[in-house]
């Protein structure tokens, strides 16, 4: 089994302003005890989502002029903190398909690309901006292209890049050490093979 | 040629034994003849599974326990706890949709996964085992090469029975003599971590041996391996010997009739070679070895039973916040024995310390004594055949009658994901291998780790004390 090749992704945007947004604000430890990342998507930012509520606001992830977006735009060291798998799956179970910020924690960007979820680094000036063209037209769609190393909104380009590694990795669908491991399979057989108990 | 055959490794002959390519970005792909699996690492691995339309690929060579997340008094389903009742629930479906052997609460041999795994005979020399759990090390005792994964890596190997990994070092930990009376295995392995350290064996595999590990019972090396991954190592294992064979022989899963003798001549075989080479060397004498107790909020701060727990001056640098962190979380004073700390709950169990030799060495010396009215005292048998040995044996009657509370199998107070759990900033004395902030289930409550025989002297003196004094034992 291949996986996709993910070279672009497109979708509309959503902005969640602010500097280092740990892990445990885009998933709170205590929704750890699960049995399936599936429901986690709607506790991604869950604090923050009912912190807002409780003032009277509204987060932007709950604002119904973003509902469905998929890229989500972002400040610098996003997702620092702890190295649980269960971040970056809230975000992508709650239908997010990149990240855009000015930095990425290193096991965060990992388990990101992992997931198949790039995270693409943009200034903090292009971040801005383009948070204003989405406040201003929600429904404006965004394009990242990871072979071109750009993101198009509304007739405009801006550089938005991932390392190399991570970009070859995304765009020949080897974003998962799995792909490499599916391809040995034959390998695998013929080893086990080799070895009595596994044969037993 | 002859003289690089000769002079393998354990870890060297497993390794290309079960090495099935080199991936493009330079780390193995490692064949993992042997899965374990359990309720709270397991169930997001299906769900990526099924994302990606994949099967598990060896069914027969996966097996299932449950041990986290159950209560250990009040078996009855559906449990209380909806979250754990979900979690038992979707690995029993999980097990029946993919054709997993699972030892379920019904099965009578259900237990902590690193306790069921051997009693069950499935543990054996020169294999690979992975699970996703960190203590999977324990199983390098009977000479597998055994360490925990992630939750990807859980999904990679239900997938291909395979995962990408780096072929770690070996550094070759000597321990040579006899332990004195009292001095117990748990104690020579918490005496390794504190002097190499808890990052000690970061990149490492440690090969335990020396005349004390060659004198040592299976369930004896099965706790000194266990706690590896508390050093920083990821694996830890003692070559198969006579001890490891007899201990396995004619259990469920082991070899049978010719089998059996095939085996064993295989097994012979991939014990490391005289004169193997290690990356590093280091040597104890077990004579040096004394009870040795926690005094702090990791494995490595840890200091014999009669020492005062260190001043901040006298750790190294490097450790002092930890020092300083770990003073008041513990609430003891620098420089102040440790002896005579009171203690509240007393815990004797684990996958370190819940087999039954465990139980069957305090069970002898508490006989006629009773636990503190100021202590809750319980046993948890690591599995149900341990606990229906244990019960057969009069064992659960001897605990009861010195007031110890006689629990069903699980990890209960090993951590907080059941009902057993601290209250407040209780001190509890355990037989564990965790002492990390909040492990127990209560942010503030308080572990101090030792020997079994070392739990049932707090549980009956009620402070931490010297079980040779206690039970007199010279
Ligand atoms: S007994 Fe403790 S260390 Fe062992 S598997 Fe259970 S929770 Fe983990």
């Amino acid at each position: 089994m291949a996986l996709e090749k993910i070279t672009q992704t497109s979708g509309r945007g959503v902005y969640v302003p602010g500097d280092d947004l740990d892990t445990d604000r885009v998933i709170p430890a205590r929704f750890m005890k699960c049995i399936t990342f599936d429901g986690l998507g709607e506790f991604a930012f869950f604090d923050a989502r009912a912190a807002a509520k409780a003032e009277g606001k509204t987060h932007p992830l709950d604002d119904a002029r973003f509902t469905g977006a998929s890229i989500l735009f972002s400040g610098s060291n996003f997702g620092c903190g702890s190295s649980r798998e269960h971040a970056p799956q809230a975000l992508y179970r709650f239908g997010i398909r990149a990240v855009i910020a000015e930095s990425f924690a290193e096991i965060f960007f990992g388990n990101s690309i992992t997931l198949g979820m790039p995270c693409a680094v943009m200034s903090g000036q292009d971040i801005r901006a383009v948070a204003q063209i989405i406040e201003s037209d929600p429904a404006a769609l965004i394009t990242l292209d990871l072979l071109e190393g750009k993101l198009s909104i509304a007739d405009m380009d801006f550089p938005a890049t991932l390392p190399v590694h991570a970009q070859e990795a995304l765009v020949t669908g080897k974003w998962d050490a799995i792909a490499d491991l599916l391809e040995g399979i034959e390998d695998v057989r013929t080893c086990a093979a080799k070895l009595p108990y596994m044969a037993a | 040629m002859l003289r690089t055959i000769m002079s393998q490794t354990l870890l060297d002959k497993v390794w290309a034994a079960h090495a099935v390519r080199t991936l493009p970005n330079g780390s193995t792909q490692l064949l993992i003849g042997t899965h374990l699996i359990h309720e709270v690492t397991s169930p997001q691995a299906f769900g990526m599974l099924g994302d990606l339309g994949l099967k598990v690929l060896y069914p027969s060579r996966t097996f299932a326990t449950v041990d986290h997340i159950v209560p250990t008094d009040e078996r009855q389903e559906p449990f209380s706890d909806t979250l754990a009742d979900a979690m038992i629930k979707a690995l029993r479906k999980n097990c029946d949709d993919h054709g997993i052997k699972f030892f379920d609460l019904p099965s009578g041999q259900q237990g902590i996964v690193h306790i069921v795994g051997p009693e069950q005979g499935i543990t054996q020399p020169g294999t690979t085992i992975a699970c996703g759990d960190s203590h999977t090390s324990t199983h390098g005792a009977f000479g597998a090469i055994a360490f925990g994964i992630g939750t990807s890596q859980v999904r990679d190997v239900l997938a291909t029975q395979t995962m990408a990994i780096r072929k770690p070092k070996v550094r070759r930990i000597n321990v040579n003599g006899k332990l004195s009376p009292g001095v117990y295995a748990k104690d020579v392995i918490l005496h390794i971590i504190r002097k190499l350290g808890v990052n000690g064996g970061l990149g490492y595999a440690y090969e335990y041996g020396g005349t004390t590990f060659d004198a040592f019972t299976q369930e004896e090396r099965m706790t000194v391996c266990n706690m590896s991954i508390e050093g920083g190592a990821r694996v830890g294992y003692v070559n198969p010997d006579n001890t490891t064979f007899e201990y396995l022989r004619g259990r469920n899963y082991a070899p049978k009739g010719a089998d059996w003798d095939a085996a064993v001549a295989r097994w012979k075989a991939t014990a490391s070679d005289p004169d193997a080479v290690y990356d590093d060397v280091v040597t104890y004498d077990a004579a040096d070895i004394a009870p040795t107790v926690t005094w702090g909020i990791n494995p490595g701060q840890a200091i014999f039973i009669n020492e005062n727990v260190p001043l901040a001056s006298d750790v190294p640098e490097k450790d002092r916040a930890t020092a300083e962190e770990a003073y008041a979380h513990m609430q003891l004073t620098a420089g102040k024995p440790i002896k005579g700390t009171k203690v509240q709950v007393a815990f004797l169990g684990s996958c370190t310390n819940g087999r039954l030799s465990d139980l069957q060495e305090v069970a002898r010396y508490i006989k006629g004594r009773k636990v503190s009215s100021s202590v809750k005292a319980i046993v948890v048998p690591g599995s149900q055949s341990v606990a229906s040995l244990a019960e057969s044996m009069g064992l659960a009657e001897i605990y009861r009658e010195a007031g110890f509370e006689w629990r069903g199998a699980g990890c209960s107070m090993c951590l907080g994901m059941n009902p057993d759990k601290l209250v407040g900033d209780q001190l509890c004395a355990s037989s564990s291998n965790r002492n990390f902030k909040g492990r127990q289930g209560s942010p503030t409550g308080r572990t101090v780790l030792m020997s079994p025989l070392m739990v049932a002297a707090a549980a009956i003196t009620g402070e931490i004390s010297d079980a040779r004094e206690i039970f007199d034992i010279k």
